[in-house]
């Protein structure tokens, strides 16, 4: 019987299997950043361990790291637990020098899962693990990518190997294109929506179909991004042309004679056509518009064309509770259209959508226009540094800084609020990232998530717009 | 690792589905580089009223009076019982430890968030899935002041204290053997170092570019 992408890269990483199914799975990537980190260096060393393989390793200081002020130097970071916890990564990687390590301050420096890729660390057919449930992100190159607790942070660089349970297999099939105006993030929230946040638990997605084979890597890993947020740990996407091209001539891809020895065994990375999947969803690309989150998870998702739902016609009772619940949270009232609801601030940025090609579609909306007066800050953070210097290349920049938009250094940023950067009790975001939980971008915040041409056209609107119908 | 073998708790009720990391331990409390203190900061934004910051004495905080974990009656609970999806969100790991340092020993519920989930088994916290309808009748019988419940990791039962009411839940074996027996699991998987460096072997040999 035919196998799926998931049972190839778990078949060829399984070093041993025990009786109960729990095996051994070589790692071939370990990401690593400040935050989920200090506590699995420690505990080797009160272990008296020694790293197996720190040429694996790729790090970057990211959560923790401000967005402005880097002229100053670490004395940027002004709070100093956030502090200790990037320079506690300075010596775990002085101690224990890595492949890669791009520290606070870099140019090279970024959200780790932007330069991952970016670098070429990220390879198709690889086991890839990081102390960040976002790690998903890297399925989006056929690799196997999931995230992991800080134990098992520890238990990979003291082993290379993570003790883990084969997952399910189901495959998302978007099939059809999508209409303009309509990105990757519409696709993985229509998803979300459709499937719930617990639709995936215990599987690993694979993205199919059309839709999904038009995207670009950005808006592939976009979509892998997201696969937690529909309670997969991991996604996937197969091996195509469009791959191999992104990765040619990265810093660490391969080169040479060995680059195509490369492309040949990564093109087999795709499930077999006989492949069986234990769950199959299907989706039409043309159904899909642009998407707004309403509520405190990601699976409360409506169209920009509709209104926020009413509880009393959730006929599950911890459903209802729930809705009510996010409800008074949001400060919203059910059969409020969504495009009158008015926002505070705008966030574009993200493991989820901070690349060039998020910023480009941001820049396009934002081209020629003014960011609304009501709107207290509207900022665009970066991927990684080399995002920043491309954008400024192209002259991102100066059509961001011309709407009103402050324009930002790298870093994980409002997203999660770890750094200065982050909502006050009751304001409200359009926000390009992933989570919308409870105060997720700052104690009391409320946070609509979208895509960045949805999130810099509120910003120019003041409340939300369906993009589609700007020019 | 610390063991787990048998648990007769007193049962807390968090009736609510979906309860995400970020609510179990919020954001700004991950600057710590320390395995330890987390335990005060719990459900901080649920369980205070002011906005909780590192470096507080939470001692001196106000309470949320309306939060369960705040009833008299709960104080000293071991056993949280949960809904749906418990854990989903972030792979914190400081999560499983907020919950353990709190002095929770178990959590049951109808399912959980993966990585919640495994990263539970590596602290000596055990998460318990029962179906909906087993969860629902505990979220019943809780009501009852100084309701406890027996959970017994070898049997892989949770059961009321006087035996009336007993549930199966399911474990993996290599799970089960490790928490029961508090194994260190490095040391346990170093055990197979040869085979790991075999495999290592081959695979660079075959994927040269993968190790460069």
């Amino acid at each position: 019987m035919g196998r799926t992408l998931y049972d190839k890269l778990w078949d060829s990483h399984a070093v041993h299997v025990g009786e109960d199914g729990t095996a051994l799975l070589y790692i071939d990537r370990h990401l690593v950043h400040e935050v989920t980190s200090p506590q699995a260096f420690e505990g080797l060393k009160l272990a008296g361990r020694k790293p197996w393989r720190m040429s694996s390793v790729v790090a970057t200081a990211d959560h923790n790291t401000p967005t402005t002020g880097w002229e100053r130097g670490i004395a940027g970071i002004e709070d100093p637990t956030s502090r200790i916890q990037v320079e506690t990564l300075d010596a775990n990687m002085r101690e224990h020098p890595a492949k890669a390590y791009f520290p606070f301050l870099d140019k090279r420096q970024g959200i780790v899962h932007v330069i991952g890729p970016e670098q070429g660390a990220t390879l198709p057919g690889m086991t890839v693990v990081c102390g960040d449930s976002h790690t998903s992100t890297h399925g989006a190159f056929a690799c196997l990518a999931h995230g992991i607790g800080t134990s098992e942070v520890e238990h990979v660089l003291a082993t290379q190997c993570l003790v883990t349970k084969k997952m399910k297999n189901m495959r998302v099939s978007v099939e059809g294109s999508l209409g303009r105006g309509v990105t990757a993030k519409d696709i993985v929230l229509a998803v979300i929506g459709r499937i719930g946040i617990a639709g995936g638990t215990g599987c690993a997605i694979e993205f199919a179909g059309s839709a999904i084979r038009a995207l670009s890597m950005e808006g592939r890993m976009t979509v892998c991004n997201m696969a937690i947020e529909a309670g997969a740990r991991a996604g996937m996407v197969a091996v195509d042309d469009t791959t191999v091209q992104y990765l040619k001539g990265r810093t660490f891809s391969p080169t040479g004679p060995e680059w195509d020895q490369a492309v040949a065994t990564w093109k087999m990375l795709v499930s077999d056509a006989d492949a069986k999947f234990d769950h199959e969803i299907r989706l039409d690309a043309r159904d899909i518009a642009p998407q707004v989150t309403w509520g405190t998870s990601p699976e409360m998702v409506v169209t920009v064309e509709a209104s926020v739902p009413d509880p009393d016609k959730e006929k599950d009772p911890i459903k209802r509770e729930g809705m009510e619940r996010a409800l008074v949270y949001m400060g919203l009232k059910p059969r409020t259209p969504m495009q009158d609801i008015r926002l505070d601030k705008v966030f574009i940025g993200s493991c989820t959508n901070s690349r060039i090609e998020d910023l480009r579609a941001a820049a396009a909306v934002a081209k020629g226009r003014k960011v609304a007066a009501s709107i207290k800050v509207a900022m665009v953070v970066p991927g990684s540094g080399l995002v920043k210097a491309q954008a400024e290349k192209e002259g991102l920049d100066k059509v961001f800084r011309e709407s009103g938009f402050e324009w930002r250094e790298p870093g994980c940023s409002m997203c999660l609020a770890m750094n200065a950067d982050r909502l006050e009790p009751g304001e409200r975001c359009a926000s390009t990232s992933n989570r919308n939980f409870e105060g997720r971008q700052g104690a009391g915040g409320r946070t609509h998530l979208v895509s960045p041409a949805m999130a810099a056209a509120a910003a120019i609107a003041g409340h939300f717009v369906d993009v589609r119908s700007w020019r | 690792m610390e063991k787990f073998t048998v648990l007769n708790g007193l049962v807390a009720p968090l009736d609510r589905a979906n309860v995400d990391t970020d609510a179990i331990i919020p954001k700004q409390f991950l600057k710590s580089i320390k395995r330890s203190g987390y335990g005060p900061n719990l459900f901080d934004a649920w369980r205070y009223l002011d906005v909780g910051q590192p470096g507080m004495d939470n001692a001196k905080r106000p309470l949320n009076p309306d939060f369960v974990l705040n009833q008299a009656r709960y104080k000293g609970a071991e056993i949280l019982l949960a809904r749906k999806n418990f854990g989903c969100g972030s792979s914190r790991e400081h999560a499983p430890w907020a919950l353990a340092q709190y002095g929770f020993k178990c959590v049951i519920a109808p399912s959980f968030g993966d990585i919640f989930y495994n990263n539970s088994f590596k602290n000596g916290f055990l998460p318990v899935a029962l179906s909906e309808s087993e969860v629902d009748n505990l979220f019943y019988d809780s009501a009852l002041p100084g309701f406890r419940l027996v959970v017994d990791l070898d049997r892989q039962t949770v059961a009321t204290s006087d035996g009336s009411k007993s549930y199966k839940f399911e474990v993996d074996a290599s799970r089960r053997h490790s928490l029961l027996n508090g194994l260190d699991e490095i040391g346990t998987t170093l055990r197979h170092a040869d085979a790991i460096r075999a495999f290592e072997a081959r695979r660079q040999a075959q994927f040269p570019w993968l190790f460069r």
